[in-house]
């Protein structure tokens, strides 16, 4: 059964194997049980749960007592030995004092930054007694430096850089954590029009193709998919980085030829008639992860209130943008001036998944970016072997250790349970990218099967 | 005489500007060309991806409607991100302020002392000409690396772009006072500090001032680049916030306002620099 069941129900079982579910036969099933609406009402039921298990350490006893003497009574006789109601309200404050109200979390403008940009005019920060100022930087060199000099308190970043500031690859080496992932899929390969006949990748020797980011997503995916295709990523083409906001300006100079960028830069393109959206990352990787929440762990550790009520707010952030009939109201507050600043219809075609892809037609994929704040391990081990790959990081890695260390699942699960989401019991799983599986308990073999690879 | 001429010359600039705009107009007409996609797609892109082709520059007119737009409101404030024109060039004014009267406060008294002594102007002025031309985007990581706040690197770099040619003007008028003015000096026996203060300065200012008036107008410069490269407040930050979002008319909006303000800074120094000058 789930954590937020009523313990008060006879039919109800307090025990399961995965916490989700009312018996193993529902849990494989993968049956979803539809929770409580607010996080007050969850949290009421998680401390009637506790004190039920405490009376009653069996659960077989529990059921009998409730039908003997029905859930009222029960409540009753309950209420009147132990003070329920002021254990849900302290419950409520568990989080206790919070360090630091006042927080600057920086972002970059595209919708992967959603959650975070959303939970400010709508209210998720307010909620956990935050007072967030989000700030829209210029680029992920500057997030990276406004964070590691402490002007951010958290902050937007790809996922693979807190990986690499921990390493003290192309930074000061600083113990960086992700404890939530912002956004999975979402992004897409953008061509200058000029090239809407050449679809194959292996008709693309010689061009030039612009990543955000050194360490992002879209340069490992970009190159995974062109050395898929027999292109080798550093000679056969030219990968620079641009800054977003100035790929669609490239584009339509004729600098580049394409881009793999996050969102709303490959529906700007199509908007301004520029480039066409040639396929989407989910073709690529059906579920990868692209940016991240991240914050020092010296933040963490020395603010374990605020960094509890920050997440649990980009936790709930998250979970609200997720759900599909939410899409176009966000999409609403996002693209003004003060976030995203680009036309609403950009966005909402982003975010509603129903677009123009620039060649005339108009496509229905409602998954398009979806949001998942669940930080898996072996999404850390996967960028850790691409980044061997490519040549950033040389000789051996403890893979499981920086993972564990950086991509912080446990503290995810525990929130996102509290928020009532289905956390995953486990910290890693496989996936597969382009047809490939990855196994994360082998990343040697996998980064041995790579044909085009540095050394 | 003199002021017909000025006339002429006043009747010839808005000539020329008649004939500018025009022309922009002209070259950016919309073209009036067929949908070449259906309405539902049509819905979901710009007018110019709807015909088939890329979005246009803007005309003259777009930046007139956006600059009534933007003046009219300057000081609005809906939040960190989004604020008015005026409080944007307020912040980056104030940028400059600080950042060009500290190293005016560096500068004016370091090259007095560099102008006193051959010997020091010339071992220096290595390091001065290679420091000289370095960019303020050069400077700007390095700052973020070393101060560690981005507010106090944008007037870090303002400063370190600004120094120099108010050093080595200041060194210069220093150095090439006349002779015989010193010799009075001397002959009358004029304390250093009174020789310094009445004989010098009064004669390096002309000097000074035009150095001045040439790193003003760099921390104007410098100041763009810098609050684009950080973010947060300021025209900088203007500029790269409407470039995000390609509205190359507010980019025209900024970048005419930037002029004016540097005109106006320029014209500033210009009369001080008036004033200050003497006929021999």
């Amino acid at each position: 059964m789930s954590l937020f069941s009523n313990p008060f129900d006879s039919n109800v079982r307090l025990r399961c194997s995965c916490g989700q579910h009312a018996s193993d036969a529902e849990h494989r099933l993968g049956v979803k049980h539809d929770n409580l609406d607010s996080a007050q009402a969850r949290q009421s039921r998680v401390v009637e749960q506790a004190l039920m298990r405490a009376v009653f350490p069996q659960d077989a006893m529990r059921r009998k007592f409730l039908q003997a003497v029905g859930a009222p009574t029960a409540l009753a006789a309950l209420s009147a030995l132990f003070p329920l109601a002021a254990a849900k309200e302290a419950f409520a404050q568990a989080s206790g004092k919070i360090e630091k109200p006042n927080l600057k979390v920086g972002f970059i403008p595209i919708t992967c930054a959603t959650p975070i940009i959303m939970a400010d005019p709508m209210g998720f920060y307010k909620k956990q007694g935050l007072d967030v100022e989000v700030v829209k930087t210029a680029g992920w060199a500057v997030i990276r430096d406004k964070t590691l000099n402490k002007e951010y308190d958290a902050a937007h970043m790809l996922s693979p850089m807190p990986i690499a500031i921990s390493m003290g690859i192309g930074a000061a080496a600083t113990p960086f954590a992700v404890p939530a992932i912002e956004n999975i899929n979402g992004q897409a390969i953008t061509l200058a029009m000029k090239h809407k006949d050449k679809r194959n990748p292996k008709d693309w020797k010689g061009f030039k193709f612009a990543v955000p980011f050194d360490y992002s997503m879209h340069n490992y995916l970009l190159r995974y998919y062109l050395a898929e295709a027999g292109l080798d990523p550093d000679r056969d083409v030219q990968i620079r980085v641009v800054p977003p906001p100035e790929m669609v300006a490239n584009l339509r100079a004729d600098n580049i030829d394409g881009f793999l960028a996050p969102d709303p830069v490959n529906q700007r393109a199509v908007f301004d008639g520029v480039g066409f959206i040639h396929l989407l990352s989910k073709e690529l990787w059906e579920g990868h992860p692209c940016c991240a929440f991240a914050a020092s762990q010296a933040f963490i550790s020395s603010n374990p209130n605020t960094y509890g009520a920050l997440l649990r707010a980009i936790v709930e952030a998250t979970a609200y943008a997720q759900k599909p009939e939410n899409r176009k109201e966000i999409a609403g507050v996002i693209a003004s001036p003060n976030y995203l600043n680009q036309p609403v219809t950009v966005v909402e075609q982003v975010l509603t998944g129903t677009f123009a892809d620039g060649l005339g037609g108009v496509k229905k994929v409602p998954d398009r970016i979806g949001f998942d704040p669940f930080p898996w391990d072996s999404f850390a081990v996967w960028i850790l072997t691409q980044m061997q790959r490519w040549g950033q990081v040389k000789g051996d890695v403890d893979y499981q250790q920086i993972a564990n260390k950086v991509f912080l699942a446990t503290d995810a699960r525990r929130l996102m349970t509290e928020a009532g989401l289905v956390a995953p019991a486990a910290k890693s799983k496989s996936f597969t990218v382009m047809g490939k599986s990855f196994d994360p308990s082998k990343p040697k073999e996998y980064l041995a099967g790579f044909a085009i690879k540095r050394d | 005489m003199r002021l017909h001429d000025r006339w002429r010359a006043g009747v010839l600039s808005v000539v020329i500007l008649i004939v500018f705009l025009g022309l922009w107009q002209i070259a950016t007409l919309p073209k009036t060309t067929a949908q070449v996609v259906d309405d539902e797609y049509a819905k979901l892109v710009g007018a110019a991806a709807a015909t088939g082709q890329k979005s246009t520059f803007p005309t003259p007119l777009d930046v007139g409607h956006k600059l009534v737009l933007a003046i009219s409101d300057p000081f609005y404030d809906k939040g960190a991100n989004d604020k008015g024109i005026g409080i944007q060039m307020a912040w980056s004014m104030g940028r400059v302020c600080l950042g060009f009267g500290l190293a005016a406060l560096v500068a004016i008294p370091l090259g007095f002392l560099i102008g006193m002594s051959r010997l020091v102007f010339n071992a220096l002025d290595p390091f001065i000409q290679v420091l000289k031309p370095i960019s303020p985007l050069a400077w700007m990581p390095l700052a973020l690396f070393t101060l560690k706040d981005s507010s106090v690197s944008a007037i870090f770099v303002i400063f370190i772009c600004s120094i120099w040619p108010m050093l080595i003007n200041t060194a210069f008028g220093v150095a090439s006072v006349r002779k015989e003015w010193i010799d009075v000096a001397r002959t009358l026996e004029v304390s250093p500090w009174r020789k310094a203060i009445f004989v010098v300065l009064p004669a390096a200012a002309p000097t000074i001032m035009t150095g001045m008036r040439i790193s003003i107008g760099i921390a104007w410069l410098v100041i763009v680049a810098a609050e684009m490269l950080v973010g947060g407040t300021g025209i900088g930050y203007f500029v790269w916030n409407e470039w995000n979002n390609l509205s190359i008319a507010n980019i025209l909006v900024a970048v005419f306002l930037i002029g004016l303000v540097g005109m106006v800074l320029d014209l500033i120094f210009a009369r001080l620099q008036k004033a200050v000058t003497f006929r021999d």
